[in-house]
């Protein structure tokens, strides 16, 4: 039997026991409810200030088309309406079917709104009024409004932006904390399930049946692998609900190129995240034999985790070019979190992604190395805890 | 044990099978009961002795097959699809069995098989190991129920502080230990046999005398001193116990 095949059984074991535990699929669930209800919120609050509803009485009725232009200059949707009498409408504003209602006549419209009337919804129905009155005057002396209305709408704005708006800044900064989110949650979900899983090897003494007809490195490489599968499995079935959820609300509308990027590069710093923390997490497992051991010798990894990511998280989306956050983002140990949220903030160069992806594969070459060499050795050595030296020392 | 299954480096020395230093290939070919019993606990019986045989070479057809056979065999039908640590723990020392035996081993090497058994597992046991025997599987096992391996074993070695003090089989154990005489001679007055040279003794009840004759002490000289004193009804070799040839060995040993 290759070796390979040895690994395929232990992760295959991993994967079946994992895919089983109710734990897994339960917090799966959860968690993808968790993220179509943020979207489904974000869609909600975003959508609020939407279309304006505007009733005209019939008398006013003429002003409706022009009205839906203006506004829309102005950015701002309207969605026009025909009240049967001033009365009706009255009652429509009252009932808050509707926003405002346009009630007297077109050359001296009158508005009735509940409350009061919005800036944008204002300013819209004063150009229109007073459109009326300029084409009035023209015809007055003698002109012709539409030809005259050509010519002014002919006149066109030069706007020279130094530094332009990104149309898509903010969006990209929703995507960009939660796939941070994302990875972040995984990487203290299936890191501390590896240690868990090594220890529970060592208090069942199962470990040495096992490694009486299979090396240890084996067991380790189908452990990090098997549960990191399980984590790849539901990672991607968040970012697909989130995508799904996104799309169908209309939420997510960056182009396809930079989603897939970005989705992308997500997946590939999962992989590489678990990568360095399962490798970490196994070696921390194997020093200690009793499952109340575990969260002391996993703690300071946890805090490897948790640090860097709050610093970006609190940071990153008032400043999202932060210098210190994008040299932290560069370290092996903190890229995984940081540099997947820089990258889906679009702050990220391409040096600089090509860089820590490297630094990280080279960190994971040695611990591959490292960190087998201290689960191989304090695999087997029950009782006390053993002492990381201890464990690095012996060959 | 664990050194010959390559879970402990030897200090000294090699484990050979047939010859040839035990690798992995070879270790993958034997049956090995820790004496630290361990199976996963939340998995079940038929799941943790398929994943077991898997881990030891057999194709999923074989593993479900041998998975089914040992557990009818070791009276584990019930249980096979309940979590191993819902069982008791004699029904865990019959998964473990069936966990050193699920891949068909070439040989069987057992750290205390016997200990936590209740007597039916013992009789299940010790079947078992005397059919993998007859089948041609070498056996080794430790014990501290002697008895058990007085009627198991063909070959004992017994092991004081790491070291083979005794090796082969009872007779041959027997054979080099002080013989042993129980006279029956109910007239004769307390401490008659003590002053003979060589001989001690070691147990006197209702006028049965039990010694030990040592340095080739005569036992014609003992028996005269026994007629002396009057009737003698019995005067017989009493082979030693398997127990009381450890106790020799390990006593001899610390005394030397």
């Amino acid at each position: 039997m290759s070796a390979w095949e040895t690994i395929r059984l232990v992760a295959a074991r991993e994967v079946r026991v994992r895919a089983a535990s109710r734990a897994t699929r339960i917090g799966t669930l959860v968690l993808v409810l968790a993220i179509v209800a943020l979207v489904v919120v974000i869609a909600l609050v975003s959508g609020s200030g939407s279309a304006a509803k505007v009733a005209f009485t019939p008398p006013t009725g003429a002003l409706a088309q022009p009205l839906a232009v203006s506004a829309g200059l102005l950015g701002q949707e309207v969605e026009t309406s025909t009240a049967a009498d001033e009365a009706a409408g009255e009652r429509q504003v009252r009932d808050g079917a509707v926003d405002a209602l346009v009630a007297g006549t077109a050359q001296e419209p009158r508005i009735v709104v509940d409350e009061e009337l919005g800036d944008t919804l204002r300013a819209a129905l004063l150009a229109v009024a007073r459109q009326q009155a300029l084409d009035r005057a023209v015809q007055a002396l003698g002109g012709d409004p539409a030809a005259v209305n050509r010519d002014v709408d002919a006149v066109r704005l030069e706007v020279v932006a130094l530094d332009p708006h990104d149309p898509e800044h903010d969006e990209r900064l929703v995507v960009g904390t939660i796939v941070g989110v994302l990875i972040y949650v995984a990487l203290l979900t299936y890191g501390p399930i590896v240690a868990q899983g090594v220890v529970e090897e060592k208090t069942s003494r199962v470990v040495e049946l096992l490694l009486s007809t299979i090396r240890a490195w084996q067991l380790m490489a189908g452990k990090v692998l098997g549960i990191g599968l399980v984590g790849l499995v539901q990672f991607v079935l968040l970012i697909a609900a989130g995508v799904i959820a996104g799309v169908a609300t209309g939420v997510l509308t960056l182009p396809a190129s930079v989603a897939a990027g970005t989705i992308a590069w997500a997946v590939a710093w999962y992989l590489l995240g678990y990568a360095v923390y399962a490798l970490l997490f196994a070696a921390a497992g194997a020093l200690v034999s009793r499952q109340e051991d575990v969260s002391s010798a996993t703690l300071p990894l946890i805090m490897v985790i948790i640090v860097p990511y709050v610093i970006g998280i609190s940071v990153l989306p008032g400043d999202p070019g932060n210098r210190l956050v994008a040299i932290l983002s560069l370290v092996p140990l903190f890229a995984p979190t940081l540099m997947p949220i820089r990258e889906a903030m679009g702050e990220a160069a391409a040096w600089e992604l090509v860089l820590a992806t490297g630094l990280t594969l080279a960190t994971i070459a040695l611990l591959v190395r490292g960190a087998g060499r201290v689960y191989v050795n304090a695999v087997l050595r029950t009782g006390a805890r053993v002492r990381l030296r201890e464990a690095l020392g012996r060959a | 044990m664990r050194i010959a299954l390559g879970v402990v480096e030897a200090d000294a020395g090699e484990v050979r099978w047939d010859g040839r230093p035990v690798d992995l290939e070879a270790r993958r070919r034997i049956g090995y009961m820790p004496e630290e019993r361990g199976l996963y606990p939340r998995m079940t019986v038929a799941d943790q002795l398929t994943y077991l045989a898997r881990l030891h070479g057999l194709d999923a057809a074989r593993a479900r097959r041998s998975v089914d056979t040992w557990i009818e065999r070791l009276g584990l039908g019930e249980r096979r699809d309940e979590e191993v640590l819902k069982l008791s723990l004699g029904n865990q020392q019959r998964v473990q069995l069936a966990a050193a035996l699920v891949h068909d081993p070439d040989v069987l090497v057992l750290d205390e098989p016997f200990s936590g058994l209740d007597p039916v597992a013992v009789d299940v046991m010790s079947d078992v190991l005397r059919e993998k025997c007859a089948e041609g599987v070498p056996v080794v096992f430790s014990s501290h129920q002697l008895d058990l391996v007085e009627r198991l074993c063909d070959r004992v070695g017994i092991i004081r502080a790491g070291r083979m003090v005794a090796v082969g089989t009872v007779e041959e154990l027997r054979a080099h230990a002080a013989p042993r005489i129980e006279i029956h001679a109910p007239a004769a007055p307390p401490g008659w046999a003590e002053a003979l040279p060589g001989v001690a003794v070691l147990e006197r009840r209702d006028g049965r005398t039990l010694v030990e004759l040592r340095d080739g002490a005569d036992d014609q000289r003992l028996l005269e001193a026994a007629l002396a004193t009057g009737p003698v009804h019995e005067f017989a070799r009493r082979p030693p116990s398997l127990a009381e040839l450890f106790r020799h060995a390990v006593s001899e040993e610390g005394a030397a």
